[in-house]
């Protein structure tokens, strides 16, 4: 299932490129309408770009009552990205939620001022709130990821995203400061993708969950490589700003690059960049494709 | 307007003063209003860049670009026949119902102007440059007026005109202190240009608002 990175996209301003998606991720919801930070929020780095939007988002109940109900007249499964700044804020808005596809919940904005409790504990708390499917979004930052990943599964939650963006900083070449009003931004962008990767690999060995894999997506090929990784789905984020099209696009690469794996479908690579004995029957055969695309 | 976004061919690049006008083949592209603007990718960068329409002669896209960071310069080095990929016509233009247009550019602000300048059948034009040389490009803008720093355009701007005004965050402010209800495009830094990435927001009527899907286009109080 080929979805978008939350945040990467606003599906009542550009249906379009929503519906060429087989489901859409809202931008994070928190409990109150947030302006954002503010401008400049954006900068373009050798290989990435840095974000600091800070969630800007109309708030649960305009959400729950204006944008709702016009997402779902686009026909598309909707995946709700949950914000907040305490479990409760998260918990609340879960339970809010019903006949969606999905929670996402966004344990790791590197723009605001994170929620005190642990990931798991917000996702305790969310899980006993509602019976929708919970993914936790984490970041690769964590020290120990997989331990937070074993934590949030352990907590109830029935799939990951990973990862979401990584703090770094831009300065203006002139004035040597920070291009950023906010300072620091999260960096995203195909200097992502082997951290992507490696954080996808590592907690599907871990936990076994679900996964949707983001970071550095640019082409079919980065598609299959999460796929092998461990990814069930995978999200398109900032290539989105780039080129609308890239769904479409990548879907095609996708195909072929499948093919010239010697797959006939992209999920029958599922998991397979992990040793045969781990995933049985999962691959037609022992795969180095991250190794062999290194080389090569 | 409906945007597409389509692989073009340079057809001529040509230095006006120390900006370089990139004629691009139109192909199925439609120029859209005075005001909107395009996103060009920049080759070797990952984000293209947004740029108004500075022209549009038959069969041609023509975007007026100042290199003054790595992917503008990336634009300005374009050659005959190489190809990049064009998105648009995005945002909101001008108004062009209009009793008696001015129009107030300054910089490399002034390139929405000549395609503006022929949808307002050539209404009166001022313009303000930082040198003699940027003021070379005044030459798009046949028998515009001009001023040099320090002397600043708003000194140019009449009375009793209906302002349409692109050019530096200050002039516009100037602009508008001078003129309730010019329409003043501005620019901020964009990523996708069509609502999706939230990075182009702009303080509008008091809230953070997408210049992007606002604007650029945006009326004076």
């Amino acid at each position: 299932m080929l979805l978008n990175a939350s945040g990467c996209l606003d599906a009542l301003t550009a249906p379009e490129v929503a519906k060429k998606l087989d489901g859409f991720v809202t931008k994070t919801i928190t409990p109150l309408p947030r302006e954002g930070n503010a401008p400049p929020r954006i900068a373009e780095t050798a290989h990435g770009m840095l974000n600091a939007i800070g969630l800007a988002n109309p708030g649960r109940e305009r959400f729950l009552a204006e944008h709702l109900p016009r997402l779902r007249e686009l026909g598309l499964p909707l995946w709700i990205s949950v914000g907040g700044f305490c479990a409760q804020d998260y918990a609340d808005t879960c339970a809010t939620l019903g006949d969606v596809e999905a929670i996402e919940l966004n344990l790791s904005c590197p723009n605001v001022d994170e929620a005190a409790e642990s990931a798991a504990e917000i996702v305790a708390v969310c899980r006993a709130a509602t019976a929708l499917p919970l993914y936790a979004k984490l970041s690769a930052a964590h020290a120990d990821l997989t331990a937070v990943a074993r934590a949030v599964a352990e907590a109830g939650a029935d799939g990951l995203s990973l990862v979401n963006t990584l703090r770094g900083l831009a300065l203006d070449p002139k004035t040597l400061e920070p291009v950023l009003a906010r300072g620091a931004g999260g960096l995203s962008g195909p200097t992502l993708k082997p951290v992507a990767l490696a954080a996808v690999h590592a907690c599907y060995a871990a936990t076994g969950l679900p996964i949707v894999g983001m970071g550095g997506v640019t082409s079919g090929q980065d598609v299959l490589e999460l796929i092998a990784c461990g990814a069930r789905h995978v999200a398109l984020g900032t290539i989105l700003f780039p080129d609308p099209d890239a769904p479409e696009r990548i879907r095609g690469e996708l195909s072929r690059a499948a093919e010239a794996f010697g797959v006939v479908q992209p999920g029958d690579a599922y998991a397979c960049a992990h040793e045969r004995e781990e995933t049985p029957g999962s691959c037609v055969k022992t795969c180095t494709l991250i190794a062999g695309g290194a080389l090569l | 307007m409906p945007r597409r976004r389509e692989r073009r061919r340079v057809v001529a690049t040509e230095p006006v003063g120390p900006y370089m006008l990139l004629r691009l083949e139109r192909g199925g592209l439609e120029p859209g209003i005075p005001g909107q603007f395009f996103m060009l990718e920049a080759p070797g960068r990952l984000l293209p860049r947004a740029l108004s329409l500075c022209l549009a002669p038959p069969g041609e896209l023509a975007f007026l670009i100042d290199p003054v960071g790595p992917g503008t310069a990336a634009l300005c080095e374009l050659e005959r026949d190489d190809a990049i990929a064009v998105f648009g016509p995005l945002g909101n233009g001008f108004r062009l119902d209009v009793d008696r247009p001015l129009l107030v550019g300054g910089g490399i602000g002034i390139a929405p102007l000549p395609y503006l300048a022929e949808a307002l059948r050539f209404p009166p034009v001022v313009l303000g440059f930082r040198s003699e040389r940027h003021a070379e490009a005044a030459a798009l803008l046949p028998g515009a007026e001009w001023a040099i720093d320090p002397t600043f355009v708003t000194e140019l701007i009449p009375e009793g005109h209906d302002v349409l005004a692109c050019g530096p965050e200050p002039m516009l402010h100037a602009v508008a202190a001078l003129c309730p209800g010019a329409q003043l495009a501005w620019e901020a830094p964009m990523a996708c240009g069509y609502g999706a990435c939230y990075g182009c927001a702009v303080e509008i009527d008091g809230e953070l608002k997408r210049l992007c899907v606002e604007g650029p286009v945006l009326r004076a109080a």
